[in-house]
């Protein structure tokens, strides 16, 4: 059972209230007329099944009704991260594996590091306009 | 009998309560602080069971958790029986009854014993699969008694008078076990301020404070438990938990807790005088950190019969003799590889039996128990091991030789010893369980001879289970975690001062698992290994020389640790086994995974209050009242119970369901008739983008829907596989009222949801459930418009009112909504009010229905009605692989919509243009009495050998009165093109139907009818 931080609750909550709605960040071709079928087959129905750092997509289904992703290690089941849609993920498996070469410590803070820096601002200015 | 064990002094045992018992049919008397395991050793009773394949005589072989053999069956009526229970853990009380859960006629005498005595050599792993393997279906027969003869307890047949509950925590520190170092870690965490849950799966808190040798700060530990529990319970940051056993460690520091509230009373709460509350609760704890303080189990050697009763573990003995002042025999050998077993013979002693001698695998055992030993007279066998138990129904006597550990063979001169009782210690294994339920692997730990715990993140192990032996160490190590836990809580540290401790020295232990025998193992007498599931050592070793070299196909082909006792006792011994067979070392060879349950857990507790009506919430319509007057069978549709038909009393008797819907279905299309639909969802659609949104999302056209018109929808997800449809109305340019299928209503909320959030966040639409809000009446039929307009001044007229109109109006005076759609093919009006005015709205139908004979019908009705329109039923007639064009639907298709909506580019894959796809069509049985069974399969050559080539299926099925006989929906391969062809539906019993394709509208081709 997982414990999670909605990002738009700002609470942790738990895992019962959510839904798993499988792979983040998967990208819709922009012109679907034009995708070939081979574009299309990828993007319909194949998936990333990494041992180690993964991005999904949840929602708050009980709570906000709010879809946000989540950096998730599919070994450990450790939480890395959760932020809102439209941000991108600050730990990923290229950050990781950097990380360790680095051997550089990051800070314990609890369950998940919060609070990913958002970098589409257009996207979301758009939103409040 | 009487308690000819029970000593007369010490223990903790109430000596002023008697309490009487039965056991397998006899009764007895224990003492109040008894558990059952105590009692019947007091009372001299060794065998309690038959084992698992070879059925031999077993008796108690630990005092806690870890017990393999003392399972018994627990209740004293048919409703409180309760399978699994260890004996060890039971505590006793008045009137208990338990049984062996095997043994036929009874344990002391059993038949199937001759079995496993004869055929004993003849029984290796895999036995039953390789012997009953042929004709393969047998297997289901053999197995239903190869189970019983097994005997592993059995579910009560009437249902459970207690309750059962469950409880949800958060708390900063969850302390788990309160031994030595459970306590000093609640201690100083609690101190500190943090809030703390400490549970123990025993009667008492104290682990092995209560029956230990050693002081604390010169009186006995036990008076430190004391003081200590007093001072938690006093705090209220602490929550203390006895008789509560930590099941199950999940992810995220979620921790699964049994609690046993009455077990320990009586069989049931009432009778204990608690009636009304829960008998045994789960509790969920969400914990900052958890510090397992889970001690150790000792390991037993294993030798020749080691499971004749009477071979039990050192520690055990130690046990019963101080905490339960009972000595499990006359005549003691001690056989152990390290010092801390020796305290059993010490016990044995000064409760006044014979101790024969210690008999110690190592050269020159030397720490201060050993010096302990000799100096009060007990003879010490050196470099030496017990290497066969003898004995029929219980121990008799001990073989002793002198053994070489290096070489692992039986060196010097063979010794018999004569003795009722053998104990033996192979050192201790700590208690990792927990932390592997979390996915990690234990680490071995050499100098400990055991596995220790792995890194868990926000666990600490203290005391025993890290590795901490010796009663300083552990509670000074418990300390530091529960301070180390307070501080990462954020608490500041506490000041706790430890007791002190005596100092003992304790020499190093040798690495000692399987004893040699002078015989192979395969010739030896029996070696057990894990005694609940009959595995030897023999065994184990045929499986590596089988090929099974790792360790968790050994575990599986030997079934060892696969008891209900997951091998506590047993899978250090058989991995060391495993690894003296393959020439590995034990971390090479590795532990197999523990998983939760820990100890079984009964149903009730993981149950909870979620049973019998509240198993799963019901949703009930705000008619429901009036169709349970009106004498409705109900279907269950979702959550939802929806009036499936309605019966009627005709001569006195009852119409089946099948007269209920032939007459239903006919007052529709020759009358008039009404429908609650008011569990349809609806979701209200409003914002400026709502027309853009709504025509990416379906799969048809709605830029020119104008207000006050409705329109049938499909939507498909992007593969374009139809998901859902319904009518959506436009009730103004940027709102919207969007139906559903009953099932669907919730998962195309949060479809909606879905691509507005992550596709197309920039159009202003906005989604909300008013499913509940509305109620929904569909009248229907020839007279469907004379009935409404006696209660509405709306214009109803065909012209002013068109099909796919909707107005807003007042019916029976209360405001409403009506939508002229039709799922019937007759004249309908779907008039939506406030869900509270709805009973009020209907009775007023009724009230001027009566003239019209207005019939109620369910949903039963509904789908032969709908059916034989041809209209579909997504989720009945589709099943996620059916497209709009599968369907013939190309009518609701809008390919040169601008914005490439959902689904669309999918429908021009190779996959769905393919030309032999199944389609959707009608089946008209050749035979008028016939109904096809829905999901029959269609093929086109009866005469084909099978297997024959399946060319579709049976969707829909249904008997229609109007037509005067049976039709069905179905979808077969190019269907479209078979108009007018025969197709064959072969059945399970060699009948073969014969049915004609047809159209799959049956009624009214041309929709007059909802015109009118």
């Amino acid at each position: 059972m997982f414990y999670i931080h909605c990002p738009y609750c700002q609470e942790y909550r738990e895992e019962e209230e959510f839904h798993p709605r499988g792979q983040g960040h998967l990208m819709r071709p922009a012109d679907p007329d034009n995708a070939t079928d081979e574009e299309w087959g990828d993007y319909l129905f194949f998936r990333d099944n990494p041992r180690g750092i993964h991005h999904e997509l949840w929602v708050h289904s009980v709570g906000c009704r709010k879809f946000f992703n989540i950096t998730r290690n599919t070994v450990t089941y450790e939480i890395l991260e959760t932020y809102p849609m439209g941000e991108q993920p600050t730990i990923t498996a290229e950050s990781e594996k950097l990380r360790k070469e680095q051997g550089v410590q990051t800070a314990d803070g609890g369950w998940q590091t919060i609070g990913a820096q958002p970098d589409s601002r257009a996207l979301n200015e758009e939103i409040s306009s | 009998m009487t308690q000819t064990n029970r000593i007369d002094a010490g223990g903790r045992v109430d000596r002023a309560q008697t309490l009487e018992f039965t056991f397998n049919g006899q009764r007895y008397q224990g003492l109040k602080g008894d558990t059952l395991a105590s009692a019947l050793l007091a009372n001299g009773v060794d065998i309690v069971n038959r084992s698992f394949k070879y059925s031999r005589a077993r008796g108690i072989v630990a005092a806690g958790a870890e017990e393999p053999n003392a399972v018994v069956q627990l209740g004293a009526r048919e409703e409180t029986q309760v399978p699994n229970v260890r004996a060890t853990q039971q505590a006793l009380y008045k009137g208990l009854v338990a049984r062996s859960t095997n043994g036929w006629p009874n344990v002391q005498r059993d038949v199937m014993s001759w079995v496993g005595k004869l055929g004993g050599g003849f029984m290796p792993p895999g036995f039953y699969y390789k012997t009953f393997m042929a004709p393969a279906s047998m297997w289901m027969t053999y197995e239903k008694y190869i189970r019983k003869g097994a005997g592993l307890g059995r579910a009560p047949h009437e249902s459970d008078p207690d309750i059962y509950d469950h409880m949800h925590h958060h708390c900063d520190v969850m302390v788990i076990g309160a031994g030595p170092a459970g306590l000093a870690a609640a201690l100083s965490a609690a101190r500190a301020g943090a809030r703390v849950i400490l549970c123990d799966e025993q009667e008492e808190m104290g682990g092995s404070l209560l029956d230990t040798r050693e002081t604390l700060d010169g009186v006995a530990a036990a008076r430190w438990v004391e003081a200590t529990v007093k001072e938690l319970s006093g705090l209220e940051n602490v929550t203390l938990l006895p008789r509560t056993t930590a099941n199950g460690y999940h992810d995220h520091n979620f921790v699964t807790l049994h609690e046993r509230r009455t077990e320990h009373l009586a069989d049931t709460a009432s009778e204990a005088g608690f009636a009304g509350e829960s008998r045994a609760r789960l509790h969920r704890v969400r914990a900052g950190q958890v510090i397992l303080a889970s001690g150790t189990h000792e390991r037993p050697l294993v030798y020749a019969n080691n499971d004749l009763p009477g071979n039990m573990l050192a520690g055990a003995v130690s046990t019963y003799i101080r905490r339960y002042a009972v000595v499990p025999g006359k005549k003691l050998v001690l056989s152990t590889s390290n010092d801390h077993a020796y305290r059993a013979a010490l016990d044995w002693k000064e409760a006044g039996r014979e101790i024969v001698a210690i008999v110690d695998a190592r050269a020159n055992p030397d720490g201060d128990l050993v010096r302990q030993a000799r100096d009060s007279g007990i003879r010490v066998i050196t470099g030496s091991s017990v290497v066969e138990a003898r004995g029929g129904q219980r121990v008799t006597g001990a073989r002793v030789c002198a053994i070489d550990l290096e070489r692992f063979v039986v060196t010097g001169k063979t010794e018999e010893l004569e003795c009722d009782t053998i104990a033996s210690s192979g050192g201790y294994s700590p208690v990792v369980h927990l932390s592997s339920h979390t996915g990690t692997r234990p680490q071995w730990n050499e100098e400990l001879l055991g596995f220790v715990p792995g890194e868990v993140k926000g666990m600490i192990s203290a005391g025993g289970v890290a590795g901490h032996y010796g009663l300083d160490k552990t509670l000074a190590d418990g300390e530091r975690a529960g301070r180390e836990a307070a501080q990462k809580s954020g608490f500041s540290e506490a000041q706790i001062t430890l007791p002190a401790t005596r100092a003992r020295r304790d020499g190093p232990a040798c690495a000692l698992y399987q004893v040699p025998h002078e015989k192979t193992a395969l010739r030896a007498p029996k070696q057990f290994v894990d005694l609940q599931n009959d595995v030897t050592a023999a065994g184990i070793e045929l499986a590596t020389r089988e090929g099974f070299e790792s360790i968790e196909h050994v575990k599986r082909y030997t079934a060892l640790g696969f008891g209900t006792d997951q091998g506590k006792l047993g899978n250090i011994n058989g991995m060391a086994i495993a690894a003296r067979c393959l020439d590995r070392s034990i971390p090479e060879v590795g532990t197999t995974v523990f998983r939760p349950n820990y100890t079984p857990v009964t149903f009730g507790a993981i149950v909870g209050r979620h049973c019998g009506e509240l198993f799963d919430p019901k949703r009930y319509t705000a008619l429901h009242q009036w169709h349970v007057e009106n004498g409705a069978e109900f279907e269950d549709v979702g959550q939802w119970k929806r009036p499936w038909y309605f019966p009627r009393t005709v001569n006195g008797k009852k119409e089946t369901m099948h007269e209920a819907v032939a007459r239903e279905c006919l007052a529709v299309r020759e009358k008039v008739g009404i429908l609650d639909a008011s569990t349809l969802g609806k979701i209200d659609i409003q914002g400026p983008d709502a027309r853009e949104f709504m025509g990416r999302v379906y799969t048809n056209k709605w830029a020119q829907l104008a207000p006050g018109r409705v329109r049938y929808g499909l939507m498909c997800k992007d593969d374009g596989m139809l998901m859902d449809d319904g009518t959506t109305s436009c009730l103004a340019d940027n709102h919207f009222l969007m139906t559903t299928t009953t099932g669907g209503a919730a998962g195309v909320l949060e479809w909606l949801e879905l691509w507005h959030q992550t596709e197309w966040p920039e159009l202003q639409v906005y989604f909300n459930s008013v499913t509940d809000h509305w109620a929904t009446m569909t009248v229907t039929g020839p007279d469907a418009r004379k009935l409404l307009s006696e209660l509405t001044d709306l214009d109803l007229d065909k012209e002013s009112f068109k099909f796919m109109d909707w107005r807003d109006a007042v019916v029976a005076d209360v405001p409403a909504r009506i939508f002229r759609i039709s799922f019937t093919g007759e004249l309908a009006f779907e008039i939506n009010v406030q869900a509270n005015y709805a009973l009020h709205v209907w009775k007023k139908l009724f009230e001027h229905g009566e003239k019209h004979d207005l019939t109620p019908y369910g949903t039963e009705t509904m789908h032969v009605l709908r059916a034989e329109k041809g209209l579909i039923i997504v989720g009945q007639d589709t099943d996620g692989s059916v497209t709009p064009e599968d369907l013939g639907m190309q009518w609701a298709i809008g390919y040169d919509k601008p914005f490439p909506w959902i689904g669309k580019r999918a429908l021009s894959r190779p996959d769905t243009v393919r030309g032999d796809r199944k389609q959707f069509v009608g089946l008209k049985p050749k035979d008028p009495s016939v109904v096809l069974e829905e999901g029959a399969q269609i093929v086109f050559d009866k005469e084909q050998a099978i297997p024959m080539a399946m060319k579709g299926h049976v969707t829909s099925s249904y008997y229609s009165p109007s037509l005067g006989h049976g039709f069905a929906l179905a979808v077969v391969v190019e269907g479209r093109d078979r108009m007018g062809q025969t197709v064959y539906l072969p059945m399970p019993d060699g009948t073969v139907h014969e049915a004609e394709i047809t159209s799959p509208v049956f009624i009214d081709p041309k929709g007059e009818r909802q015109n009118v």
